[in-house]
């Protein structure tokens, strides 16, 4: 037991590291990208980065629909889980959504007595969609105890099974001006900061927070402590779920149409935002605002490379360098601050 | 029994002028102490008195800023744990490193594996020299088994063995017996008494007095990162011991009210767990402090962790304060006004990333702190900080993150997080492991505080001084069954290890 009160851990952070919050190392990163890319601007292409509001309404615009799903993984992290099924689950309710949102002009409408219904509908489908990928996800872990990884994997592949199977493989199209509207102009953007709002204070001033960072710091004590977990789980699968299930809402309104090919890889670029925003993989650690940083952080590089004019490849080159880069800045950050 | 050696002859390991600081903090000052060949050393001292950290420079786990190491008369650096295995410096870990998924034998000999002709790991070979290994300890374990199939006790045997294998000349043990029954401990205990009249010169940490004066030669005492004293075990009396540790007289262990108890708030009949508990009955009055004794897997945590609900019994019946209740979830343990502190802190107490407060509040956020799903922060932290301050919990404040604190200071930490459930009934499955002598007193002092106040008490314990000191009445586990319950002035620890240890015929 010395350990735990070796002079070492004893005064562990410095009056001054303790104040700032703990997104502050990552804000810092967000920060430094910014400047690089509007110095290289100047430098290269002869205007700011920085000061075209057009230009961040898109960048955030990109990343809105990233942004959500990672809200909903940031929470599923903190439990000391991973949820790997959001980017099919984008795919399946564009799907369904898009499918409830036709107009009666659509030629081969999938259900042709069902055009233009209000945009409700659609909404409400996708996410209920949503939340029953999420809830068979929570179920499958709380109630087999299989690790988060496999049940989730098992619901990636069969959620993308279902959104080809849904159409035979064919898109969904001529979709509702009223549904259309969801993804044009701000509007997901607002969404996304709203979400993040609400989960924001969800996780750090409700019950429901309280009790997801307790199970992700110790599973078994929380059960001791009378927190029912497999329930809670459920619950923040089928949270991380319905914003799935809102992503693909807004993805299938801004494309205005339904693919199953929707969400690609969007599992994993919502885990790189919620880890980049120092999200634990070992669970009861990690912040919302982080997460938004994180987001933020991915807009950044792929809106900086276009706007710099530079090969797609090489975006993806540094994007994944970034992811680790900043994990490992975060981790020896911490470090330090613990010696 | 000490053999002295011959007066020129260096000791085996010198220490001088060691110091080691830590930002803030001295962690060691000017520490020098003697090794000699073929004695056991024990160092003993609160928690943050800085023995582990001078283990840690004795096994090259952390350099010392200044100051020297002398083996065998000759100045030495350790670099690495590696550097000093290479000097026959070997430490037994406190958590044991053993890989459970590999052999007794692989782990004994990992990155030292007999090759054959091919180059592949000679498995023949390899099981021979465990075996001999072994059996040269008299440690009686087949070298094939997979490491974590064995019980605690077997695994820091093994853990030994791999320490002599490196014909280590000193031994380094810090807290060996905290997760090892007693009759374990004394097998151990043969071990180290073995290693002695083979001359290997043992450091022995720990926070049980008991075992030093059974075990050591010499005891040192350090205080606040300083050497306090050495002295022959037989020189030193246990009260002399304490005074030079905390540096002040501590309260005599409170003496529990004699047989003053209330009504019956407890009432378990003929409980049931397959397998692991048999008819198991027993009454615990309100008020009473009723000590749990027995060997490790005697039922004891089991029955723990029955009453809250965790294993639900197969048969039986429990009554709470005379209504019958059935006890099949955490939840309704807890809203029949139980309180479970258990038996291992980091696993299943703390929640080590999380702060204080976080730590305390979180069995009744739903009943005291939640209006409408939301958190009333500032009542939660009001009561919190009376609880830190009711149970003088050592911390900067509630927001620090517990794994900052030191062991005694966690486990108050989770007493508090019980007692602010208002519990009638608190089972406490070892309250003072691992907990530095002077928070002991605390929290056994609060255990009396709390029985007086009219609390019924279960408490499981494995030190029997403990269980004698605290308990009104002592129920003996055996073999999952109660093997007997004696009155408090009837028993002693013959009496209770006779029971423990008693097997039906």
């Amino acid at each position: 037991m010395d350990q735990a009160l070796d002079p070492s851990a004893r005064n562990t952070a410095p009056a001054r590291a303790r104040r700032l919050p703990p997104e502050a190392g990552i804000l810092l990163v967000l920060l430094a990208l910014a400047v690089a890319f509007e110095l290289l601007g100047w430098l290269l292409v002869g205007q700011s980065f920085l000061f075209n509001g057009q230009r961040l309404v898109v960048m955030i615009l990109q990343v809105s629909v990233i942004g959500i799903i990672a809200i909903g993984v940031t929470q599923v992290i903190i439990t000391g889980g991973i949820d790997l099924s959001s980017g099919s689950v984008v795919a399946l309710t564009a799907m369904v959504a898009a499918s409830l949102a036709q107009s009666s002009e659509a030629l081969r409408a999938v259900y042709p007595a069902l055009t233009d219904l209000p945009v409700v509908v659609p909404v409400a489908a996708g996410l209920a969609v949503g939340a029953a990928a999420g809830l068979v996800n929570g179920s499958l872990i709380a109630t087999t105890g299989i690790p988060p990884f496999i049940a989730t994997l098992g619901v990636m592949v069969t959620a993308r099974g279902i959104a080809k199977w849904y159409t035979r493989g064919q898109p969904v199209s001529m979709l509702t001006d009223a549904y259309a509207a969801l993804g044009s102009g701000v509007v997901p953007v607002v969404i996304f900061l709203a979400t993040a709002l609400i989960f924001h204070v969800a996780l750090r001033y409700t019950r429901y927070g309280k009790f997801t960072y307790a199970i992700g710091a110790n599973r078994e004590a929380a059960r001791i402590c009378g927190i029912r977990v497999g329930r809670h789980l459920v619950v923040v699968y089928a949270i991380a779920g319905v914003l799935s299930g809102l992503a693909g809402v807004l993805t299938s309104a801004r494309a205005i149409s339904g693919q199953a090919g929707m969400g690609l890889m969007y599992e994993l670029d919502a885990i790189a935002a919620a880890v980049i925003g120092g999200a634990s993989l070992s669970g009861g650690v990690g912040r919302i605002s982080g997460t938004v940083i994180g987001t933020l952080i991915l807009g950044v590089v792929t809106s900086g490379f276009t706007f710099l004019r530079i090969d797609a490849y090489y975006q993806e080159i540094v994007k994944g360098a970034i992811i680790v880069a900043a994990v490992v800045a975060d981790q020896y950050r911490r470090r330090r601050r613990l010696s | 029994m000490t053999p002295e050696p011959a007066t020129a002859a260096p000791a085996l390991l010198e220490l001088r002028h060691v110091c080691k600081a830590y930002p803030g903090v001295a962690a060691l000052d000017d520490v020098s102490l003697e090794l000699k060949h073929g004695t056991v050393h024990g160092l003993i001292g609160e928690n943050g008195a800085g023995k582990s950290t001078l283990m840690k420079i004795v096994a090259g786990v952390c350099a010392p800023d200044s100051g020297e190491l002398r083996l065998a008369g000759r100045s030495v650096r350790l670099g690495s744990p590696r550097a000093a295995l290479a000097h026959g410096i070997a430490m037994i870990h406190q958590e044991l490193n053993l890989m459970p998924s590999m052999s007794v034998a692989e782990n004994i000999w990992i990155r030292r594996e007999p090759l054959n002709a091919l180059g592949l790991v000679n498995r023949r070979e390899l099981n021979r020299r465990t075996r001999a290994l072994l059996d040269g300890l008299a440690i009686d374990i087949d070298p094939r088994t997979e490491v974590g199939t064995l019980p605690i006790a077997l695994r820091q045997m093994v853990e030994i063995a791999r320490a002599l294998s490196y014909e280590s000349r000193l031994v380094i043990m810090d807290e060996p017996t905290s997760a090892l029954t007693e009759r374990d401990a004394e097998r151990l205990f043969g071990v180290i008494r073995d290693l002695r009249t083979r001359g290997v010169g043992i450091f022995y940490v720990t926070h049980r007095m008991e075992e030093l004066f059974a075990l050591a030669d010499e005891i040192s005492v350090l205080r606040d990162g300083r050497h306090i004293s050495t002295g022959r075990a037989g020189d030193l009396s246990r009260d002399a011991l304490i005074r030079m540790m905390v540096g002040r007289e501590l309260p005599p262990l409170p003496a529990a009210a004699p047989t003053a108890h209330g009504p019956v708030m407890l009432r378990v009949r003929d409980l049931e767990v397959a397998g692991e508990l048999h008819r198991v009955s027993f009454e615990l009055h309100a008020g009473e402090i009723l000590g749990v004794a027995g060997l490790v897997g005697s039922g004891r945590s089991e029955l723990a962790a029955t009453l809250f609900g965790l294993t639900p019994a197969t048969s039986g019946s429990i009554q709470v304060g005379g209504a019958e209740v059935t006890l099949d979830s955490p939840q309704k343990a807890i809203a029949c006004g139980l309180g479970f502190v258990t038996e291992d802190r980091k696993d299943t107490g703390c929640f080590l990333g999380l702060s204080v407060l976080e730590n305390l509040e979180i069995s009744v956020l739903d009943r005291d702190f939640v209006r409408r799903g939301f958190v009333r922060t500032a009542a939660a932290r009001e009561a919190c900080g009376r609880m830190v301050s009711a149970l003088r919990v050592k911390t900067p404040g509630l927001d620090e993150r517990i794994e900052n604190l030191s062991g005694g200071n966690q486990q108050k930490v989770l007493l508090g997080r019980w007692l602010l459930t208002r519990p009638r009934i608190l089972i406490l499955d070892e309250p003072t492991r691992g907990v530095d002598v002077a928070a002991k007193a605390e929290i056994h002092a609060l255990i009396a505080q709390l029985a007086a106040e009219g609390t019924a008490v279960l408490m499981i314990s494995s030190e029997l001084p403990e269980i004698l000191a605290m308990s009104h009445r002592i129920m003996v586990m055996q073999d999952g069954r109660v093997a007997g319950i004696l009155e408090r002035a009837a028993a002693d620890q013959v009496t209770i290890m006779g029971l423990a240890a008693w097997t039906r015929p």
